[in-house]
């Protein structure tokens, strides 16, 4: 176990190895004369700037990113027809699919993780189905998704639901199975009845358990809305990382990044507030 | 055995091939206190938890005020030997969820105010906003003491509920229990290992042999004259050939026992009754 390190001290340790990262990369992008193949100047007249790079485009140093970065965030929410849309509004159409794939996932897992975690022989009976659908990488279900829903925004959506939904099920189903004895027994003597049992006793037992689920459930689903957008288009995070790697916008590309970073941990620390709501110690 | 308010009929358990114990009678009468002694392996706490509803008997059956067992109820509150409280609720809150189970028209607001003077009654008015995780071993089997008696039950049934505990903070709950079991009459049915704690707070001491096959070997009925507290319980006449008889059964006659070849005058549906604490009375006429 390592001791826990207060903040002011970590804190000028990761600025430091920020700051010399930039330095390194913005130092390693930095135009240097005499390299890369040597190019025609009148052949480079004609194609304009990319001959004139020998036909690459630059990877984009820290300070470039960063005129861009705010060049976005200036104006994050601006639509100027389908294909031009701002950074803000491309991340609320995958926070939207995540929210609705994820909240539907925890409708359907909560309440049957719930039955399953009670009842031994319903756990044994699913158990198989489960077991083999789990594993299944979930953007394997967007071919039967377009298939059978016709409609590639819904379908995204069923996409987050079927791949947020195993974490909770199991986690419920283990939290409510793994309630202490003691506490049943004490709810048994109480003859609290199964529905005051379920909501006083296993519910609060097993609530970090399930919490715990949900914030494994939408890490998972923050990864996957990314690669659904790319299948699938239209609008998101992944849709716009993609179209930017079409216009060979690296810098964009880079910003995409760092902001579905920024949004992913965003997302863990609300669940990991659920968590501490909920949490409780002996 | 009519007048009994619990008779125990010929309870069993086995595991299989193995019988942990057999052929256990016993009756309890209202108001009285009743404490189950005997080495670990014997089934003790099977015997509270058939008592309690919480498990069915292989053979045999329970017979609470006129009925047979089926289940847990209310009437019959248990204190845990491990507390059970639920960790998320406060100590006030602990109590007010099996208040609220018992008087299920009560409004919250009620419920948690008499969690709070059970608390009172036990000492433990200042911590009830505390949770499980911040009070002490011996504060949190006072919470589960509090919690059986706010039920007011017709009995109380108590797993080694200070085994737990360390030697001062035991001898605090002892006489505490002593009182307030005094206080409301309460008929009350308590698993222990400690002599001295048996002889405090029993009016009758059934001591069990060791398991396999444990049975109900002796019931020593204990004649010290109450209120007892530990400040002057061992200065009571009779005090050491009781706890000698006991300690000596313990050590020696639990494991001696044979249900086959019992001592004379023995038998499963009529344990004798022994008064060692007072010798010159005969049996009968105590009977």
């Amino acid at each position: 176990m390592t001791t826990a390190v207060p903040f002011w001290r970590a804190a000028p340790l990761s600025l430091l190895i920020l700051a010399a990262f930039l330095i390194a990369w913005e130092i390693a992008v930095m135009p240097r004369a005499g390299q890369g193949p040597a190019v025609d100047p009148e052949y480079a007249a004609l194609l304009g700037q990319a001959a004139a790079q020998g036909g690459t485009t630059p990877m984009p140093g820290p300070i470039a990113i960063g005129r861009r970065l705010a060049e976005l965030l200036a104006d994050p929410f601006y639509v100027r027809g389908t294909n031009d849309q701002g950074i803000g509004v491309q991340i609320a159409w995958s926070l939207l699919r995540v929210g609705a794939g994820f909240s539907l996932a925890a409708l359907v897992a909560i309440p049957l993780g719930f039955l399953i975690g009670m009842s031994p022989l319903l756990n044994a009976a699913l158990n198989p189905f489960i077991q083999v659908l789990r594993p299944v990488s979930p953007l394997a279900w967007m071919p039967l998704a377009l298939y059978s829903i016709k409609d590639s925004a819904v379908s995204s959506i069923f996409v987050i639901f079927i791949c947020s939904v195993w974490p909770m099920l199991l986690n419920t189903a283990f939290g409510v199975a793994t309630v202490r004895r003691e506490w049943l027994n004490v709810a048994r003597t109480l003859e609290a009845g199964t529905w005051k049992t379920a909501t006083r006793v296993i519910l609060p037992a097993a609530a970090p358990t399930i919490v715990t689920g949900m914030r494994i459930s939408i890490g998972i689903a923050w990864l996957v809305i990314v690669a659904a957008e790319m299948l699938v288009g239209g609008t998101g995070i992944g849709y716009w990382v993609w179209n930017q790697w079409n216009n060979l916008s690296i810098a964009d590309i880079v910003i995409a990044i760092l902001m579905i970073g920024l949004v992913g941990l965003a997302l863990d620390r609300l669940l990991g507030l659920a968590a501490a709501a909920v949490a409780w110690r002996e | 055995m009519s007048s009994h308010y619990v008779s125990v009929e010929g309870i069993a358990r086995r595991y299989g091939a193995t019988t942990i114990f057999e052929d256990v009678w016993f009756g309890i009468r209202r108001g009285e206190f009743v404490c189950l002694v005997g080495h670990s392996g014997c089934g003790k706490t099977t015997i509270l938890n058939i008592l309690a509803g919480l498990e069915a008997p292989d053979e045999g059956a329970v017979i609470v005020d006129g009925a047979e067992i089926g289940g847990p109820s209310l009437d019959r509150a248990v204190v845990f030997q491990g507390h059970a409280l639920m960790p998320w609720l406060t100590a006030a809150g602990n109590v007010a969820f099996a208040l609220s189970c018992r008087h299920r028209d009560w409004p919250r607001a009620r419920c948690e105010a008499e969690a709070r003077e059970a608390l009172e009654r036990v000492g433990l008015g200042h911590a009830a906003d505390r949770r499980p995780a911040e009070l002490s071993g011996g504060m949190k089997q006072r919470v589960g003491i509090a919690r059986a008696l706010a039920l007011n039950p017709k009995m109380l049934l108590m797993d080694e509920p200070f085994s737990a505990l360390d030697a001062l903070t035991r001898g605090a709950l002892q006489d505490e229990v002593a009182r307030l079991v005094a206080e409301t009459a309460q008929t009350a049915f308590m698993i222990t290992h400690d002599v001295d704690e048996a002889i405090l707070l029993a009016d009758r001491i059934l001591l069990m042999s060791n398991g396999p096959g444990a049975r109900i070997a002796e019931v020593v009925v204990n004649t010290l004259p109450k209120p007892r507290t530990r400040a002057t319980l061992h200065h009571m006449a009779g005090y050491h050939a009781l706890r000698d008889h006991v300690l000596d059964f313990l050590i020696t006659r639990s494991r001696a026992f044979d249900a086959a070849r019992p001592p004379p005058g023995w038998a499963a549906r009529a344990v004798p009754e022994l008064r060692p604490a007072c010798p010159t009375s005969p049996p009968a006429a105590a009977a």
